[in-house]
């Protein structure tokens, strides 16, 4: 029976994109030491990454693990769904699901034949800022797995067979899309935040636009943008680097060595407060909000990220979930999310209770957003966050996928191979005075602006919901 | 969607599909020949005298251990008209003890690092941790006193019920697919408690109480009737005195027999619609009583998952082939069985059309499909095919450190043993495409089952 509960939850709102990638692994501790050493700080070190540069020059980091026959690749090119034509909205996203339906030799159902047949996992996704490649497979079949993705990358057929079905499934997934109170909440909240511009537009186009996408316009976006100056690549298994490199100029070395200009830009999202309410006929409301937040980049963004974790991103401890859930009930989840795009910086969150208690709830959040922004995290609470978020790091290296991941992650935001090492020192280093000074930059209460779906009581509406597109 | 506990080897999309439909075994078997004793996770175990049985599943990655407490009880064994009360206490676990107060707990784990959560289902309720590994004594110590010295009052537990309630419309109510599922579930068993919601019936949450969960609780919460699963970075020798230390000094209590009501013989397939205006994408399911490991009929539970993987095991299976590629009518079209349920399972297809397309038109294409598994049967061709593609996943699924650990808890909670896992890939190597026509008749009983659909309806006047 697959029906399993969990007690915190968390809403699908928040936008799945690649977290940050970080890794460190603690230093092995010999024996089990007593219980109860609370903050014991633990002395680390860092995994090896190494930099492979093959003959061609491409460029992978790679973090080698012999334990189990199994290699993964992530591959991530800058440039996402934002630079799709106007009026060819879900190019990107097409793209992503149509260079695995064949290629070279290879027509549709002869291409996943052969993934399916030796257990090789390709995929690929399109992101608001980046469109991004997985591999994963066993070591015994690398030779099929690295052709069958030099072939997705370079020799894409989109056939007609494949970009029919795909671009129907695709539509179907829109037709669901268009009831989900979910993804209605988060597409108009993306419109709101951005009326003007690329962030506002739906990743997967519209009914109008993905019919409207040509078999040769698909091929010119894989001719410009799959470029080796905007790709980087990080690699986990049961591989040596010296062969690594050789497999690097095999797979990629037929890419351009550089990508057509793309620009998108740089953009402050359009919130001055204010709430949209969404009429639908459902007993229980959801809730999305949030204004301008703070940039990956921006000195500040370790104490932004500290701050939000005691206001809204700890699972169990956070103010939002006390206030909402623990004490009142109010909520099954509640929560805030700090979301930095490449061009636009957001402070997000979500929270869905029944209709008569979303006034309570709003009410509620309002308000520790404020004792936020005016008072900032306690000493204790401070401290107890960067115990959390130093202690918690190692947590992250639970799969190979999700390793190479972070690799290809870190050198996307130019993070430097020695991130791993520091990034708990970015964490220590927030001070009160930071962490005091940050949260008055971020938290603006008379800005937050509210998305709500449902038939929510004693909330008044400011503006009315934006069209979406069908 | 909330965050469901639900862990997927490291896969992606392609081989995830087989790994997810299973939440069990599937995809998991042996690499090359299948050898005489294969191991896929090759773990410790040991019991310790008050009955408790410990599983130690060794990964090297990183100096982190998950460690998990499974209770042989879950939503299909509560008291009649109490559903959601196993769901309740679980949540409520979380709300302190003699020792600790509301929360401490999950403060003391975010202070170590750490992170938790909890799951429950119709077999089994789990608590988990996963943290640095010297830190799990701390988790430890305190998993083994909530085993014992829960304390709960009304102050605590009643702002929680609102909590359950809240998740419950999150999940079922808001939700048009939600409510179809629960009535396609309450249907298909006649009188089996896997007829009733894991998270319950929002009246009879409603009547739940202290009490009723204490209730829970005392009855089934005890050290002889859970499992104790670590994995990652320690062993059995590490671990063997900190489970004495804290979870020996447990006593063992007299636990009852799990007794459930079975299912009658069925006469007619049952058909249900759910027309809702927040539907624009039609889907229809039809879902058999299945066998699983541990019910009568369960020699053909490998044979099912062979079955499952031909039809409907990602782009090449069968069911796509034929509905999606060559008559282009469905943009969709699966099958999922998993076969360790406690008692039965189920075996289902699941298909939506192409915008536009016909939903009766599609019906009768699937149905087709299955008649022509029951006429023609499968080849060896393909059930060697689908062995070949389900064994790398017992490679894949050593990678990850909560995947061992899961399907271990799994299986010791639903009547399965620790050897039972390890001779997955053997008894899956040896299905013969006789045994898996053999299962699907068995299966494909058109009294044994049910039509769902789930259609748009005429909007009502608010809209958006």
């Amino acid at each position: 029976m697959t029906t399993d509960m969990t007690p915190l939850g968390s809403i699908d709102m928040k936008p799945r994109s690649r977290v940050l990638a970080v890794i460190l692994i603690l230093a092995l501790i010999p024996a089990l030491i007593p219980a109860l050493i609370l903050t014991a700080a633990v002395p680390a070190r860092a995994i090896e990454v190494q930099r492979v540069i093959s003959p061609g020059g491409i460029e992978a980091w790679l973090v080698e693990d012999h334990s189990n026959p199994i290699i993964t690749l992530d591959l991530v090119f800058r440039g996402g769904a934002a630079l799709d034509p106007a009026g060819k909205e879900g190019l990107a996203n097409l793209v992503s699901a149509l260079i695995d339906e064949g290629a070279g030799e290879l027509d549709s159902q002869a291409f996943q034949g052969r993934l399916a047949e030796l257990s090789i996992s390709l995929s690929f996704s399109a992101g608001r800022d980046t469109f991004s490649g997985e591999m994963m497979t066993l070591t015994e079949n690398r030779e099929v797995a690295f052709e069958l993705l030099r072939l997705a990358l370079t020799e894409a057929r989109f056939d007609e067979e494949p970009v029919t079905r795909i671009g129907s499934q695709i539509l179907a997934g829109l037709a669901r899309d268009s009831q989900n109170p979910r993804s209605i909440v988060g597409r108009t909240m993306s419109k709101v935040l951005f009326p003007e511009h690329a962030y506002g537009r739906p990743v997967s186009g519209t009914t109008a636009t993905v019919p409207a996408i040509t078999a040769a316009e698909m091929r010119r976006f894989v001719a410009e943008r799959f470029a080796r100056d905007v790709m980087v690549i990080g690699v986990v298994g049961d591989i040596a680097a010296e062969e690594l490199a050789r497999r690097l100029d095999q797979t990629f070395l037929g890419l351009p060595a550089a990508a057509a200009p793309m620009e998108v830009a740089e953009t402050t999202p359009v919130a001055q407060g204010g709430v949209v309410v969404i009429e639908r006929d459902m007993p229980q409301s959801i809730v999305a909000f949030g204004h301008a937040g703070i940039a990956r980049d921006d000195p500040d963004y370790y104490a932004a990220y500290v701050v939000n974790y005691i206001l809204g991103g700890g699972g169990f401890t956070s103010r939002l979930y006390a206030e909402v859930r623990e004490k009142r009930g109010l909520a099954y989840s509640v929560y805030s999310y700090l979301n930095p795009l490449q061009s636009a910086a957001l402070v997000m969150g979500g929270v869905a209770t029944q209709n008569e208690r979303v006034a309570e709830s709003l009410e509620l959040i309002r308000a520790e957003w404020r004792r936020m922004a005016e008072a900032g995290p306690s000493e204790t609470e401070l401290r107890n966050a960067k115990t959390y978020l130093t202690g918690s790091f190692p947590l992250r290296f639970t799969s190979s996928a999700r390793i190479s991941g972070m690799l290809a992650g870190m050198q996307l935001h130019d993070l430097g191979i020695d991130y791993l090492e520091r990034r708990n020192g970015f964490i220590e280093a927030v001070t009160l005075e930071d962490a005091r000074r940050v949260a008055a930059r971020l938290y603006d209460p008379d800005k937050l602006t509210v998305v709500v779906i449902g038939r929510p009581d004693g909330i008044t509406a400011t503006r009315p919901a934006p069209p979406l597109d069908g | 969607m909330p965050r469901l506990f639900r862990f997927v080897p490291a896969a992606r999309r392609g081989l995830a599909a087989g790994l997810l439909a299973a939440l069990t075994l599937a995809g998991l078997a042996s690499v090359g020949p299948v050898p005489a004793q294969a191991q896929v996770f090759d773990p410790e175990t040991f019991t310790l005298d008050n009955g408790l049985q410990v599983v130690v599943v060794t990964n090297r990655r990183a100096p982190i251990v998950t460690h998990m407490i499974w209770y042989k009880a879950g939503a299909a064994d509560e008291a009649a008209g109490e559903s959601g009360n196993a769901h309740f206490l679980e949540h409520l676990m979380f709300k302190g003890t003699d020792k600790l107060g509301p929360g401490e707990f999950s403060n003391i784990i975010a202070l170590n690092g750490g992170r938790e959560n909890a799951f429950t289902s119709y077999d089994y309720t789990g608590y988990y941790q996963t943290v640095a590994r010297d830190r799990l004594e701390i988790v430890m110590q305190h998993e083994a006193d909530r085993m014992t010295n829960l304390r709960l009052t009304d102050e605590l537990a009643l702002p929680e019920r609102e909590v359950i309630l809240e998740e419950r419309r999150s999940r079922v109510d808001n939700n048009p697919g939600g409510k179809l599922r629960e009535m396609i579930q309450a249907t298909l068993f006649l009188n089996h408690p896997y007829r009733i919601p894991v998270i319950g019936w929002e009246h009879e949450i409603n009547a739940l109480s202290t009490e009723t969960a204490l209730a829970f609780y005392r009855r089934w919460y005890a050290p002889n009737n859970a499992v104790l699963i670590v994995g990652g970075d320690i062993t059995a020798a590490e671990l063997r005195p900190l489970a004495e230390k804290y979870y020996g000094a447990v006593p063992a209590r007299a636990v009852p027999e799990r007794k459930r009501a079975t299912e009658p013989p069925q006469h007619a397939p049952r058909r249900l619609t759910l027309k809702s205006p927040q539907v624009s994408q039609p889907g229809i399911s039809i879902s058999y009583l299945a066998p699983s490991y541990n019910s009568a009929g369960n020699e053909h539970a490998y044979a099912l998952q062979i079955l499952d993987e031909i039809l409907g095991g990602g782009t090449t299976s069968r069911l796509y082939r034929t509905l999606v590629v060559e008559q282009a009518i469905a943009a969709s079209a699966s099958s999922g069985y998993s076969a360790t349920a406690y008692d039965l399972g189920t075996f289902g297809f699941h298909a939506s059309p192409r915008p536009g397309g016909d939903i009766a038109e599609l019906e009768a294409a699937l149905r087709a499909e299955i008649a022509r598994t029951l006429e023609d049967g499968v080849t060896e061709a393909e059930v060697a095919t689908a062995q070949r593609r389900l064994r790398a996943g017992a490679i894949f699924a050593r990678d990850s450190l909560g995947t061992g650990p899961n399907i271990f808890g799994r299986a010791l909670t639903t009547g399965r043993s620790v050897a039972d896992v390890e001779a997955w890939p053997e008894r899956i190597g040896a299905v013969t495409a006789e045994q898996v026509n053999a299962a699907a008749r068995e299966v494909f009983q058109d009294n044994r089952s049910v039509t769902g659909l789930l259609l748009p309806a005429p909007s009502a006047p608010s809209g958006e």
